[in-house]
């Protein structure tokens, strides 16, 4: 056990070279550097800078370097816990991310808990009441979120607020307490805001975990230690609860390592339509501006949550499951 | 014997599963009586209904199931004379959720998954235990090991901790019964408590059975496919076959007497001991109907050398006493009935 | 064991009686047997049919096929025809009726500017109806070398435009401008996915019949893409791409990108597949009698997994439309002039526009529709494919 774990965590650095490497080559592939995005706003905005400016600081952010340099350079700064400076922000990359890494987690967090909450209670009401108007209709419910993409989800969930109440919800915050300095007040408001990305991010999720709860249930249920259980005089609610819930929960967390990075993937598209302060939208602000270096780490950043995310799951299997555990 | 009153009284039990494709008659029409510290044998072919009606018993048939007609009558503990019908009870209810484990136990046919894998087993005995016993759950441990000491497993402090899977076939058995007792039942069904598990290991099993019904006379319903097995083991036989009971008897009549058609016929397949010569053992001609179509008139018919045109294959036969306790359901009897009663 | 002295029954054996009747009786009834003849093919056949939402999304399904090739002819407007005076016109009503009789007409809009907001308010005005007809002529289209006017649904009078799901803040047609993007997005879903399966059907089979270092490689290699989100990648990816190049490089350069993420499932599954066939009699029988790996896999192996391959391809289709949605809306999928629904939604981007021409969100909408039938296409199809994994 402990050694599978060990194993596991090993691995980590080596993935983050992996991807260091990609996201390297990714983010400088693009022609032309921050400098050339730099001076077209310039441009656009009347000023203008000369060339030779541009190549004095083209020259200080090292950018004039060959690949491999700056690639090291990049990676020896890592390797110090020092991301870079954005150049769009003219502000350290740790202190940008750092400042959203939190929130980035707990909506992931969150969307994560409630689909579950969802999902098995839908699951288990599907399959002990197998084709009843209720399971017929968590069927439908079920197709229609896995059809409806979370960003139009979020829109329309933000147009009927709109229209129906006059209610704006883009932000994790009300404006008074957008920069104010952490309290139980702002918690307060950052609970009262983060629930409605939270459950559009996990509708998707919770229709595809209620289809295979209901499946997996469906396959206990049949299965001979309930007629054990029946046999010994429990009651038939805490038979289902007990056993074959149980056992059916213990697949559904083999998937929670593919579902974790897709929840990143999908709180970064719902982040920029509701535009909630995580790394979500200031990825796509750095990648349409060539903040290269900003980008990567925000890239890197996504890479190392889902892995984490990932073998937290290994673990959380191992642990729910002794027949994984004792082997 | 004759005058002693039963302990369970299945009568006329039927049991139809309602599917898209037709009815499925599994049990149809099935009595017997259970007396105290007997052990009933039921023996017939693989699907004739063997498990269905034991489920019966306890109202726990799957749902497209159902008890459509029959009574299952259960004589209470403090009063012998007083009888529990269990068919009418709610099937979800407290009453007979009491019987189950409490008053009959079952050991289900699949050892191999009787056990949920991720639960110990000592967890799902002590469950069983609290069920029904007024204990706290340290004296339900507490005699959870007992009840795993008294089925002769080795080091139960130990292994009440440990998942059914690693346990061997043999100690997984054990651990079943455990639980099965574990309620102090007074009649235990045992459903092929034997088959999946090697023969020294399946005459230790029969042993325990035996000593446990001795040692708390409890009475035993034991399925099995096995003629020997029910040689050695019951005092009484009941023969089915495609979901109604073809003969019942005291076992020396059953296997020294045998009168119905069927009977003889599984009789005679059945290798023995004393014969040496090395004939080809004779098998039933013909294979069980398919359940769907079960045929008309005596089920046995269609495969019967003595079947009686226009009678046999349209008339159900009723049952007929032919000794001391032994009833057939075969036309041939009708007119020999003897008058005992 | 017991002895069987008493033995009635040796007086009377039972004599083997040919059980005709029962034979007879019970033997597979004629359609039992038609099941027996029948190619896989006819019996997935068989079996889809009866799940009748499938069959209804199949149909529908092909219907969309069509928009796909002929986009122009359901357009009737150039898809970036703009008039600034016709912005944000809300959805036209149509009627089939006129006088009690079967004549179709639409009725006019008339704009006022709200003096107030500045805002253009468009009045619908029954007394002014728009002829319009089915099948009628518009502008001239292409289909290979077949040139024609005709189109779905037009205006008798050619100059005037009908704004079947209304206006953008450009003026451009809604209904028309859907054709093309249906045609856009669902052929980079459905080229993505193809490219997906062949990558998964390739590394997989591989990793499944080759077995060793290539295997280790490529479970390896599935389980890094695995573990990370596919949307930020993406993301980078596509902003990667050169700023320069057409909508058409672009197109493809997209299509690719998506398909290269999005094989991994199916390289397992046929991994999984590869490596329980592998043990499979028949696969060792071929290969007994000297045949070739590759014939082996071909007209042995990949026959048996095709319908499971085709279900598992038809689920993939409707996510990958939805990725290039996403992606498109966000910016940095496909961009104008190319047209598809992620680039028609960025005109519905903050909640105020919204409210004010909430039929900019029809795309979306159309999204969902089309996802929901291939994903109750793909269902039926996998569940009439291998009926016994549910
Ligand atoms: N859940 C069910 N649904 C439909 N039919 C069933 C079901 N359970 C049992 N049956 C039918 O009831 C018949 C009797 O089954 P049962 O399990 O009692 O046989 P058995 O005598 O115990 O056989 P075995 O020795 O194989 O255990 C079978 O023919 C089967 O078709
Ligand atoms: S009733 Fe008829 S068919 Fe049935 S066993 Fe007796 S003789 Fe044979
Ligand atoms: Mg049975």
């Amino acid at each position: 056990m402990a050694s599978y774990i060990a194993k596991r965590l090993l691995v980590i650095p080596l993935l983050l070279l992996v991807f260091s490497i990609v996201i390297f080559f990714l983010i400088q592939a693009p022609p032309g550097d921050f400098m050339t995005t730099y001076s077209a706003i310039l441009a656009g905005s009347g000023s203008s800078m000369d060339n030779e400016q541009l190549n004095l600081m083209r020259v200080d952010y090292g950018l004039d370097k060959p690949m491999h340099i700056q690639y090291f350079r990049w990676m020896g700064k890592l390797l110090h816990g020092d991301m870079g400076l954005s150049l769009l922000y003219m502000l350290p990359n740790t202190k940008l991310i750092g400042d959203r890494i939190g929130l980035t987690v707990l909506l992931a967090f969150f969307s994560f808990i409630l689909s579950w909450l969802i999902a098995i209670p839908a699951g288990i009401f599907s399959a002990t009441h197998k084709n009843s108007i209720g399971d017929y209709f968590f069927t439908v419910i079920n197709y229609i979120g896995v059809a409806i993409p979370n960003f139009f989800l979020a829109l329309l969930l933000m147009w009927i607020c709109y229209d129906l109440w006059g209610l704006n919800l883009v932000g994790l915050f009300s404006p008074k307490y957008e920069m104010a300095p952490w309290s139980w007040a702002k918690i307060g408001d950052l609970l009262s805001h983060i629930w409605l990305p939270s459950l559009i991010l996990a509708l998707g999720g919770s229709a595809r975990l209620t289809r295979i709860m209901r499946a997996n249930l469906l396959d206990e249920l049949g299965k001979p230690y309930m007629i054990t259980g029946r046999a010994k005089g429990m009651s038939e609610w805490a038979l289902v609860m007990k056993y074959p819930v149980r056992l059916a929960i213990n697949p559904l967390v083999s998937t929670i390592g593919n579902y974790i990075p897709q929840l990143f993937s999908g709180s970064l598209v719902v982040a920029t339509v509701m535009n909630l302060q995580n790394i979500g939208p200031l990825l796509l602000q750095a990648l349409s501006m060539q903040d290269m270096y900003l980008s990567g780490s925000i890239l890197l950043v996504y890479c190392l949550l889902a892995i984490v995310g990932t073998i937290l799951s290994d673990m959380l299997l191992v642990w729910v499951d002794p027949r994984i555990r004792m082997e | 014997m004759t005058d002693q009153k039963p302990l369970l009284s299945v009568r006329d039990i039927k049991v139809y599963f309602n599917l898209d494709e037709g009815t499925v008659k599994s049990v149809d029409g099935v009595s017997f009586d259970a007396y105290e510290g007997q052990v009933l044998g039921i023996v017939g072919e693989s699907g004739c209904g063997k498990s269905v009606t034991m489920k019966s018993i306890l109202r726990i048939v799957e749902p497209p199931g159902k008890i459509m007609e029959g009574q299952v009558l259960l004589s209470k503990r403090d009063h012998p004379d007083e009888y529990l019908d269990l068919t009418s009870m709610n099937e979800k209810g407290k009453e007979i959720r009491a019987v189950r484990g409490g008053e009959i136990a079952l050991i289900p046919q699949e050892p191999m998954a009787a056990f949920s894998p991720v639960h110990t087993i000592g967890n799902q005995i002590i469950e069983a235990i609290m069920l029904h016993c007024d204990v706290n759950k340290k004296e339900a441990r507490e005699i959870c090991i007992q009840s795993l000491k008294s089925v002769g497993m080795s080091m139960p402090e130990k292994r009440v901790d440990s998942y059914s899977w690693q346990l061997s076939g043999g100690l997984r058995q054990r651990a079943i019964i455990a639980m099965a007792i574990a309620g102090n039942p007074r009649l235990l069904i045992a459903d092929e408590p034997t088959t999946a598990i090697d023969v020294t290991t399946q005459a230790q099993i029969l042993k325990l059975l035996k000593d446990l019904q001795r040692e708390r006379g409890m009475s035993i319903l034991f399925i099995t496919h096995d003629l020997g097995v029910i040689a050695q083991m019951a005092q009484y036989v009941v023969v089915m076959y495609l979901g109604r009971v073809m003969e019942k008897g005291p076992v020396d009549s059953i296997f020294h007497d045998p009168k119905h058609p069927y009977t003889q016929a599984l009789l005679r397949s059945i290798p023995s001991a004393q014969k040496t010569t090395k004939i080809k053992l004779p098998t039933i001609s013909g294979s069980i109907p398919h359940p769907f179509n079960k045929p008309k008139g005596c089920p046995f018919h269609p495969r019967c050398a003595y079947a009686i045109k226009g009678k046999c294959n349209v008339n159900l036969p009723s049952e007929y006493i032919v000794g001391d306790q032994q009833y057939v359901s075969c036309f041939r009897y009708e007119k020999s009935e003897v008058n005992i009663r | 064991m017991t002895e069987n002295k008493g033995s009635s029954y040796k007086e009377n054996p039972i004599t083997l009686i040919p059980d005709k009747e029962v034979s007879e009786e019970f033997s597979s009834t004629a359609s039992e047997e038609k099941v027996s003849v029948a190619s896989n093919w006819k019996l997935v056949w068989w079996r889809y049919r009866k799940n009748r939402l499938a069959v209804v999304s199949l149909f529908l399904l092909f219907f969309v096929l069509t928009i796909i090739i002929f986009p122009d002819f359901y357009a009737n407007q150039y898809s970036e025809k703009t008039n600034a005076r016709e912005a944000y016109i809300p959805i036209q009503k149509i009627h089939f009726l006129r006088d009690g009789k079967v004549d179709m007409w639409a009725e006019k809009l008339v704009g006022k500017r709200n003096m107030k907001t500045l805002a253009m308010e468009w009045v619908s005005d029954p007394a002014q109806p728009v002829d319009i007809k089915f099948f009628g002529k518009g502008f001239q289209w292409k289909f290979l070398f077949w040139k024609t006017e005709r189109h779905l649904i037009v205006p008798v009078d050619t100059s005037e435009r009908i704004f079947i799901l209304g206006s953008d803040r450009m003026g451009r047609d809604q209904w028309s401008r859907l054709m093309y993007a249906t045609k856009t997005s669902l052929t980079v879903g459905m080229v993505s996915v193809l490219i997906s399966v062949l990558l998964g059907v390739l590394l997989g089979g591989i990793s499944g019949y080759f077995g060793g270092t290539a295997d280790m490689i490529i479970q390896r290699l599935i389980e890094i893409l695995n573990s990370v989100p596919y949307v930020p990648i993406w993301m980078a990816m596509t902003a990667a791409l050169p700023r320069d190049w057409s909508s058409e490089q672009r197109f493809f350069a997209i299509t690719v990108i998506l398909s290269l993420l999005g094989w991994t499932t199916l390289g397992r599954e046929v991994r999984g597949k590869f490596l329980s066939i592998r043990e499979e009699d028949y696969v060792l029988a071929a290969e007994l009698i000297g045949c070739s790996k590759f014939r082996i896999i071909t007209s042995h192996m990949v026959p048996t997994f095709l319908s499971h391959i085709i279900a598992t391809g038809t689920l993939m289709i409707p996510q990958m439309i939805v990725n290039e949605t996403s992606l498109s809306f966000l910016g940095l999928g496909l961009r104008p002039p190319a047209i598809s629904y992620g680039v028609m939604l960025q005109e519905a981007q903050n909640v105020k526009t919204m409210a004010q021409a909430p039929w900019l969100m029809i795309p979306g909408l159309v999204v969902v529709i089309t996802v929901l039938m291939f994903n109750l296409a793909g269902d039926g199809l996998r569940d009439a494919a291998d009926p016994y994994s549910k």
